[in-house]
């Protein structure tokens, strides 16, 4: 048998079922390589004790034949869920010491099906960045490294969920994306990530970042371990008013690897100026793998895909503004020290201050301002008017009859943590070019790992689906993902 | 659209959040660099288009008008930095 902690979603499951091995074996195996991977700075917290229990009641629902797909799998959790009575932080110092007294509708269902919790994951503070440096915690490290043994970013936001699945220290993770942290920490680790229609996960205990275009999604070894932990993850809740009252399917079941007659779109603007040779023959190449196994294939125009990023760094800042005004000092999380005579307006003052890192205090104050008055118009409302051109184009090809388009899922493999330091902060957000039209479309978006580079780092495809066909998408996916046949794994080097 | 260091002191106070007089010139120019950045969308065309409200065309669910949560202060003020007799505790607010 394979290596306890290599095991995928799929066979730990089966293994589990036919008694060849305990989950208590399972989570002891991981829990124990959770332990030694420090260096990784993956997890933020470990909770082996949780853990062991969980594994315990798992067993027993095993052994009494009540055993839904994820019961007793250890999974990884991103720090954005609020977990009961766990330190839930979204990797801030504002929310430093904050223990929801509540659980997110997420990790709810995923307890509900006998998942067993590891621990709490690293990210980027609240969400926003694409190297996972803005964590309060110090960056999570990707286990893969090239030759020349530079520590490199596992991207981000969603970083340290990449870095735990991508080295074995959880056989899947929780993630969320808002313009690609899922997606592009995903293609930098060599792992498969979807981000699913808007609205298809509750939003519900999640720390918002920015709630019209933010989703939580899976993050495994492949996509049969993704459609798994999709289906436990959906659906409705009467506590979040956008998750939509829509059937899940049984996405596994969907895994049939026919795409014969799939029409795949190939979109034109996704030719960016600088992009590497080997991201564009390996997008190539990913074109002619879904056109070998019987799909076919379309060029296509999503004209307004240049004006993306810009809208969504209107959108996403306005909405960060106003979600992160909570954070106040007054119910949860870090309050600063006052000096004598300080009022209220110096409480909030200090306490922000303080709380809030670098990039996420730029995201508020550029939010602040785009809504302020005077500039509602001339920024916020023409983003919006914008962002409805960006989905109408999608609107359009898929009118038209294309299933599913396939880009590449990031402009670049990993990069050095610290290669961005002196950069200015739209160079960092160029990071998510492919990803961010998705968000501001709500539709589906899957990254498959289907390379490496000439540096030996992975890289990924992204494919793109119609809005609630993710069982389509995902099969799409596992066509593509047999086709690329990507197995290689990091060497061991924390 | 260039943004001076009165405006970034104004926006910061907006926010709540303290910029040291001395780091609000580089704040400006960080407001510069993503606003020239944003500027592109100036050149699209979108007249008599809609702002987008919602990605996904729903209708908010109605339920019944009825108690579904409360009675539950201690968990309310568990995680307050500051909490007293059942209260959330804050600095002066009035003069």
């Amino acid at each position: 048998m394979t290596e306890l902690t290599k095991l995928t979603i799929a066979s730990a499951r089966d293994a589990l079922r036919k008694g060849e091995i305990s989950s208590v074996e399972l989570t002891g195996a991981l829990n124990a390589a959770v332990d030694g991977s420090d260096k990784l700075n993956a997890y933020a917290h470990k909770t082996p004790e949780i853990a062991e229990a969980q594994a315990r009641a798992a067993d027993e629902r095993i052994k009494a034949g009540d055993a839904p797909d994820l019961c007793g799998i250890p999974l990884g959790i991103k720090d954005l869920f609020c977990t009961e009575n766990t330190p839930s932080q979204a990797a801030s110092r504002i929310l430093d010491g904050f223990r929801p007294p509540y659980e997110s509708t997420v990790t709810t269902q995923l307890f509900r099906d006998g998942a067993v919790m590891l621990g709490k994951l690293n990210m980027d503070e609240f969400a926003m960045g694409s190297s996972n440096e803005t964590s309060a915690y110090g960056a999570a490290v990707n286990p893969w490294q090239a030759d020349d043994g530079v520590a490199l970013t596992p991207g981000g936001s969603s970083g340290g969920s990449a870095a735990a699945v991508a080295a074995d220290l959880c056989l899947g993770a929780t993630g969320t994306d808002t313009g690609g942290s899922i997606r592009q920490p995903a293609a930098f680790t060599g792992i498969t990530g979807i981000k699913p229609t808007y609205g298809r996960c509750s939003r519900f205990g999640i720390i918002a970042f920015a709630s019209s275009l933010d989703q939580a999604g899976p993050m495994t070894r492949d996509v049969r371990d993704a459609a798994i932990m999709l289906r436990a993850m959906s659906g409705h809740d009467p506590k979040d008013s956008t998750s939509a009252d829509i059937a899940v399917p049984d996405f596994e079941a969907m895994l049939t690897g026919d795409i014969r007659g799939k029409v795949i779109g190939i979109p034109r603007e996704y030719h960016v100026d600088g992009m590497p040779t080997e991201i564009e023959t390996l997008w190539t190449r990913g074109t002619e793998m879904l056109r070998d196994a019987g799909a076919l294939i379309r060029d296509i125009s999503l004209p307004h895909t240049k004006y993306a990023l810009p809208a969504y760094y209107v959108i996403a800042p306005a909405e960060a503004s106003s979600n992160l005004a909570r954070y106040d000092g007054v119910r949860f999380g870090h309050r600063a020290k006052l000096a004598q005579g300080d009022g209220i307006t110096e409480m909030y003052e200090k306490t922000r201050a303080e709380g809030f890192g670098s990039e996420v205090q730029r995201r508020i104050m550029v939010g602040t301002y785009v809504l302020s008055a005077g500039f509602y118009d001339a920024y916020y409302n023409r983003a919006r008017k914008v962002r409805t051109l960006i989905k109408r184009d999608f609107d359009q090809v898929f009118a038209e009859g294309v299933d599913a388009i396939l880009t590449p899922a990031t402009p670049s493999s990993a990069f050095g943590l610290g290669a961005m330091k002196d950069a200015d902060p739209v160079q960092m957000y160029l990071n998510d070019v492919f990803t961010v039209t998705v968000n501001l479309a709500g539709l589906p978006g899957i990254s498959v790992p289907a390379g490496l580079d000439h540096k030996g780092l992975p890289l990924g495809l992204q494919l793109i689906g119609r809005p609630w066909e993710e069982g389509d998408l995902l099969n799409t996916a596992y066509a593509l993902e047999q086709a690329a046949g990507f197995v290689s794994k990091p060497a061991k080097w924390w | 659209m260039s943004i001076d260091t009165d405006t970034a002191r104004r926006v910061a106070k907006l926010a709540r959040i303290r910029v040291e007089e001395e780091a609000l010139p580089a704040l400006a120019s960080e407001f510069n660099t993503i606003l020239g950045f944003i500027e592109q969308l100036q050149e699209v065309d979108v007249d008599g288009v809609e702002p987008m409200t919602g990605v996904t065309p729903m209708h908010l669910k109605r339920r019944d008008d009825v108690v579904t949560d409360g009675s539950q202060q201690e968990k309310v003020l568990a995680n307050a930095p500051d909490a007293r007799e059942g209260f959330f505790a804050v600095p002066k607010v009035v003069e």
